[in-house]
């Protein structure tokens, strides 16, 4: 078995993966980045449509460019990538982490590292994963599935298409699929509200005249052999309204009703994970409960922009940077979840450095207000004009901010 | 007053255009200057960058096979915004065009498509192994 040695292994060369990777090693540590597929860049190479980087290049690219852009970084650095490698187990011997992966040009390999960065990204929730009832036929698919069947292998996966939930990549694939030269006839989905960003109603289902059922649930996939229909049935006041049901022929179903971050790896790692999140607890470095063992990106939480899993990923990089230099917290403060706040990232604040804080609101909400309360007391707050749980919110804590933090202070993020 | 949503970036600023008697118009809720552009043009011509994918084709003219690991589909946009009205034009021209590999992003796929002063070209760099 082939053994390797690097100062940092970065897993997944998504652009998490990538933006680690790139950090690390212009704080100059050996780096290396495992890949499952081809090709770095992850799902970016799927996403052909615009709208990436406008924070990161100041430009609207689609998604192979960003990651194409992003790539050129890690090749001029001559950063390391083992591509079409598979990771298989990662744990902790004689004081190191040893990553166990393999891939058809070098077999089985054991690369031992002393941090490791996790960018595996996420899932798609599938039909069983929701429970919708009835038959089993052909013609149900995640949309992530869809589009890259139509965008890279070249297949139409149907004709008469129906979305389930309003996810961005459902709104995506509506578009995707019109253009196509599909009919695209609803997008169902159970919340009052988008769960994807506002502006894909516009382009992916306005101008294609899609009518979007909120507040509706798929009750039952007709068909055989190949789906022929669903039946939709509409929630009032938390009730299914049975006798309003109605149907919907199609032959196909597209699934865009959630993601989960992929964390198999992690938990057999003996990482913990969040029941909030599905992806590790993480402290004010974003270090994982196995010291040493970095998260970023999808795999952390799913984020709504690349823009922003990559300002992530390098917080990951820096930080797995100063930990392979010796630096370690002198303290950290923990960080909790206030009113209409679903989850905060991380878990914990430290009060020496500037703390980047991710959060997802649990409410639809205009002129609401961000305030970060220290033991109670507000530190610092932030208008927003609208806030919903599609969009992620961020907030930067400095150490001003939190300076009269003592050993058992509790920092708290609310939405009022 | 015309409301909107802007689709220039992920934010989805909700803006608001009011058009005076002498047709000026005022844009309030956005967040940037291109919110502004967007308003006015979606009002008065609307755009929408095309993203669209071409068949990919080896340098022998055949298709890769579904064992290679090329992709079979190469991934091409608009340079810009193209009038929205002609989209479906657009896509049929498109459906007729295949991209020989290997290619470069932004190689020159339909120049100034439909007569316009719109490029199409292509998304993504594709090597031959």
């Amino acid at each position: 078995m082939k053994q390797l040695n690097y100062d940092a292994v970065v897993i997944g060369g998504g652009a998490a993966g990538m933006a680690a990777a790139v950090e690390l090693d212009s704080h100059g540590h050996s780096v290396l980045i495992l890949e499952r597929e081809d090709s770095l860049g992850g799902i970016l190479m799927q996403c052909i449509h615009n709208g990436f980087g406008l924070i990161e290049f100041n430009e609207e690219l689609t998604g192979p460019e960003f990651a194409q852009r992003f790539e050129a970084k890690v090749r001029a650095k001559n950063i390391q990538a083992s591509l079409k490698t598979t990771v298989l187990d990662l744990r902790e011997e004689n004081g190191f982490k040893a990553v166990y992966c393999v891939s058809p040009a070098e077999g089985m390999m054991r690369i031992e590292a002393r941090a490791v960065v996790l960018a595996m990204g996420c899932r798609e929730r599938n039909r069983g994963n929701i429970r919708i009832p009835g038959t089993r036929p052909a013609g149900v698919y995640t949309a992530g599935l869809a589009q890259r069947l139509v965008n890279i292998e070249g297949y139409i996966p149907g004709k008469d298409v129906v979305i389930i939930g309003s996810g961005d990549i459902g709104l995506i694939m509506a578009r995707r699929m019109s253009w196509s030269g599909c009919k695209v006839h609803a997008v169902i989905e159970i919340l009052p509200y988008l769960s994807g960003l506002t502006r894909n109603i516009v382009q992916c289902l306005n101008d294609f005249g899609i009518p979007l059922y909120l507040s509706h649930l798929v009750t039952d996939i007709y068909g055989k052999d190949r789906v022929e229909g669903i039946e939709v049935t509409p929630i009032e006041s938390g009730a299914l309204m049975r006798e309003k049901a109605f149907k919907i022929p199609c032959d196909t179903v597209l699934l865009s009703v959630g993601l989960v971050p992929e964390n198999e790896l992690s938990r057999n790692a003996g990482i913990e994970i969040q029941p909030t999140t599905n992806g590790p607890w993480v402290d004010s470095a974003l270090m994982t409960t196995l010291p040493g063992v970095f998260a970023c990106g999808n795999v952390l939480h799913v984020h709504d922009l690349v823009d922003y899993v990559v300002e992530e990923a390098r917080r990951a990089g820096a930080n797995a940077a100063s930990w392979l230099s010796g630096y370690r917290p002198a303290r950290e403060i923990r960080l909790k979840t206030g009113a209409n706040i679903r989850y905060v990232m991380p878990m914990r604040l430290n009060p020496e450095r500037e703390n980047r804080v991710y959060m997802r609101s649990l409410v639809v909400k205009n002129n609401a207000r961000l305030e970060v309360r220290l033991d109670g007391a507000v530190v610092k707050s932030r208008k927003l004009a609208h806030v919903q749980p599609s969009e992620m919110l961020s907030l930067t804590v400095a150490p001003a901010d939190i300076a009269a933090a003592g050993r058992d202070s509790v920092i708290e993020i609310a939405l009022v | 007053m015309k409301e909107l949503i802007c689709i220039t970036c992920p934010m989805g600023c909700h803006l608001a255009i009011d058009t005076g008697a002498n047709g000026e118009m005022k844009v309030t809720g956005n967040r940037c200057v291109r919110g502004e552009q967007y308003a006015r043009e979606e009002v008065l011509n609307p755009k929408r960058v095309v993203t669209f994918t071409c068949a990919a084709l080896l340098p022998d003219g055949s298709a890769p096979g579904v064992s290679s690991n090329l992709p079979r589909r190469v991934p091409v946009r608009t340079r810009t915004g193209f009038p929205k009205e002609r989209i479906p034009e657009l896509l049929d021209a498109l459906r007729g065009i295949s991209v020989r590999l290997p290619t470069e992003r932004g190689a020159m796929v339909l120049p100034k498509a439909l007569g316009t002063d719109v490029d199409v070209v292509v998304a993504r760099s594709i090597a031959l192994e």
